[in-house]
């Protein structure tokens, strides 16, 4: 085992990849800095920064996947998806049925996501609701660095394509770069667990659609990803020192979606609580709600998740994002013991 | 015709400049949050467009909006108070400084790199219909010129003969990446194979900005859309924190926190020839090494230019008067502010 940062992690699964499979190429913008050490690494043909052109590069991913390269393409905030957004919904996801199964597209779309800095709703997004609902596009969320580390490598081997969302509140040089930017002046509520924590040694994979049940509890199952799976980890401990036992489950992947493991902890605490940091409508929610119903359970069910378009002030912000106050509320109300 | 009136645009340049150092100073004092791109350094390419404006033009800004808007009168109490997050700001607290909204000006920002040529291209539609011989002016960096959306709507412009000016602030880097890396062909030469009226101009002369924005306005106000190339260079780089102008500024500080990584990656046993590792390391190093330069070389300074030519007296009462109205705002704005936090807390 070995301690480490979560981007650090990250760039370890990288360079442990790319230096036993040729085919995995990273581009970009501004990857000779942002991977400035696997750029020193592997060369700047492997690493190689693009233009501010986000539906070339991306477009330009799936045609390389197609030909036989595997690659990683950075576009730094999933929000700009939106530039880029046939490449993924109309190309990368359709290309294995179209051909009949006879060509994947094996690529990794990598993108910071997320909220908790003030910087608003066109860089706080996460979308992996939206993203998830697209057929044939596996949607990647760690909340902690040997996650982190284990589904980048299970990403960099999968046979589709894959996008990998890494949050900006546990990404150091993100929160950096976007939020703190050198400055004593301003605080950010980092869950350290998160940030930082011990990675397996040599890293191992961890298949995608494999969820990772945190604690099970017979009182209440809370079902969450990412930054939320330790803002809901604080609301347990604080419930279990009132005597109510509380499930907690990483869904680490929105899409595979590991629906057996959510159902079996459900079947058992007839509670459900999803704590979505992506918006509450049409999204992850919602499927785990209709997934309880088509396996004939009948749970008590709520949600906290983003509620609307992300304001720009930080205490604005704070009120739409899931936050300790409003997932401790929801259990409570949902456990009949407060309103 | 609007008449040139270099004291006036002297004036202009200095409160978008003061603005931009209050914002900077307010930002590290942590009482602005998120990213912060400054307009510093491109004062004389929006004053000299901008002092062609009439009333029903608009104005489609990118994540560096407060100098336009500081050029178009938007108040700069409500602006500091947006950036504040107060419900009193501009947009409510809700937008901040990267998506600053005023209706009334026709004015609207994103920041979505090259989003401002659509919009742009959508409010002069508008004007078409609503408001002739009115035009609707886009900002954007040379970056954006890679922007698919953005070359899409130069060629709408020429096709639907809409009233744009398309204003491209060109100072050589797009976000950390030199332009060169990444940009093929002339700018100039592109905007003018779409068929938009297209000029080049030194950005950081007010003057000739002037005088080619005259033309240009006047074209898109008959229905001809035209661009702009204007050079120009960020003082503060692409936004404060700047990993690459922090390296320059700080480096051992810096150093302390990338060597190691570096170092690790270049030894490490597997990976590229030796040869490559040398030669991107080279590459990141004149990276920095050309941003040092290019900062030398390019940083200068259109207020320092545009003073020269100003009578003393002249200047030292615009200077107070500008000060003052900065000051003014900013006592107004952190009062109003305090107030709202001090009801939170009570």
């Amino acid at each position: 085992m070995a301690v480490m940062n979560f981007a650090d992690a990250i760039e370890k699964a990288l360079s442990t990849a790319m230096a036993t499979d040729p085919r995995i190429v990273i581009f970009g913008e501004d990857v000779h800095m942002l991977r400035r050490n696997l750029y020193v690494q592997f060369g700047p043909k492997r690493v190689r920064p693009t233009p501010i052109s986000e539906s070339a590069f991306l477009g330009a991913a799936v045609g390389a996947a197609m030909a036989g390269l595997r690659p990683v393409v950075e576009i730094m905030m999933i929000d700009f998806i939106g530039v880029a957004f046939d490449a993924i919904l109309n190309q990368a996801s359709k290309v294995e049925t179209f051909s009949g199964g006879k060509w994947q597209v094996p690529m990794v779309v990598r993108a910071s996501c997320g909220g908790g800095y003030g910087d608003a709703g066109q860089h706080e997004q996460n979308l992996w609701g939206m993203l998830a609902g697209i057929p044939g596009l596996a949607v990647v969320v760690p909340s902690d660095p040997a996650d982190a580390a284990g589904l980048m490598l299970s990403a960099l081997t999968y046979p589709g394509p894959v996008v990998y969302l890494e949050h900006k509140l546990l990404s150091d040089y993100w929160l950096e770069y976007l939020g703190r930017g050198n400055r004593p002046t301003v605080q950010f509520d980092i869950p350290a667990a998160g940030a930082r924590g011990e990675v397996p040694e040599p890293l191992t994979p961890i298949p995608l659609g494999q969820a990772r049940v945190l604690l099970s509890g017979s009182d209440l199952t809370i079902a969450t990803l990412g930054v939320s799976v330790h803002r809901v980890l604080v609301v347990a401990s604080r419930l279990k020192s009132q005597g109510i036992s509380v499930g907690v489950i990483d869904l680490r992947t929105v899409s595979p979606l590991d629906r057996a493991t959510v159902i079996s902890q459900v079947s058992t605490s007839q509670r459900l609580l999803v704590v979505d940091e992506d918006y509450r409508d049409f999204g992850l929610s919602c499927e785990l709600a209709a997934s309880m119903l088509e396996a004939g359970l009948n749970p008590r069910y709520a949600r906290v998740a983003t509620e609307g378009v992300i304001p720009y002030a930080r205490h604005m912000e704070e009120q739409v994002l899931p936050n300790v106050e409003r997932i401790e509320q929801a259990a409570l109300s949902l456990m009949g013991t407060h309103f | 015709m609007k008449q040139y009136d270099r004291g006036n645009l002297y004036h202009q340049m200095l409160r978008v400049r003061l603005f931009e150092e209050m914002i900077q100073d307010l930002w590290d004092k942590g009482l602005i949050s998120g990213e912060m791109h400054l307009g510093i350094g491109e004062e004389g390419v929006i004053i000299g467009v901008l002092d062609h404006f009439k009333d029903g033009d608009a104005l489609l800004l990118d994540h560096r909006s407060t100098p336009a808007l500081v050029a178009r009168g938007v108040s700069l109490r409500s602006m500091l108070l947006e950036m504040f997050g107060s419900k009193n700001g501009l947009c409510a607290g809700q937008g901040g400084h990267m998506h600053m909204f005023s209706p009334e000006h026709l004015a609207a920002s994103s920041g979505i790199v090259g989003a401002s040529g659509p919009l742009a291209a959508g409010f002069a539609l508008a004007a078409q219909h609503l408001r002739p011989g009115r035009v609707a002016v886009a900002f954007f960096g040379e970056g954006a010129m890679n922007q698919g959306m953005l070359m899409e709507s130069m060629n709408l412009a020429v096709a639907w003969k809409l009233p744009v000016i398309f204003v491209c602030k060109d100072n050589n880097w797009a976000i950390t990446t030199r332009r060169s890396w990444v940009t093929g062909g002339n700018l100039l030469e592109r905007a003018h194979s779409f068929g938009l009226s297209a000029r080049q101009v030194r950005g950081t002369d007010v003057t000739a900005v002037w005088k080619a924005a005259r033309k240009a306005v006047a074209e898109a106000r008959r229905g001809h859309p035209a661009f702009l190339l204007a050079r120009c260079s960020h003082k503060e780089g692409h936004f404060l924190g700047d990993p690459l102008l922090l390296m320059l500024r700080k480096p051992i500080q810096q150093m302390v926190q990338i060597a190691p990584g570096l170092v690790k990656a270049f030894f490490h046993r597997h990976g590229a020839a030796i040869a490559t590792r040398m030669q991107s390391v080279g590459t990141i190093m004149s990276n920095l090494g050309v941003m040092g330069a290019g900062h030398w070389f390019m940083n200068q300074d259109p207020l320092v230019r545009a003073r020269r030519r100003l009578d003393p007296d002249f200047l030292q009462r615009t200077e107070s008067e500008v000060r003052q109205e900065m000051e003014h705002a900013r006592t107004s704005a952190q009062n109003e502010w305090g107030k709202e936090c001090a009801q939170w807390q009570s």
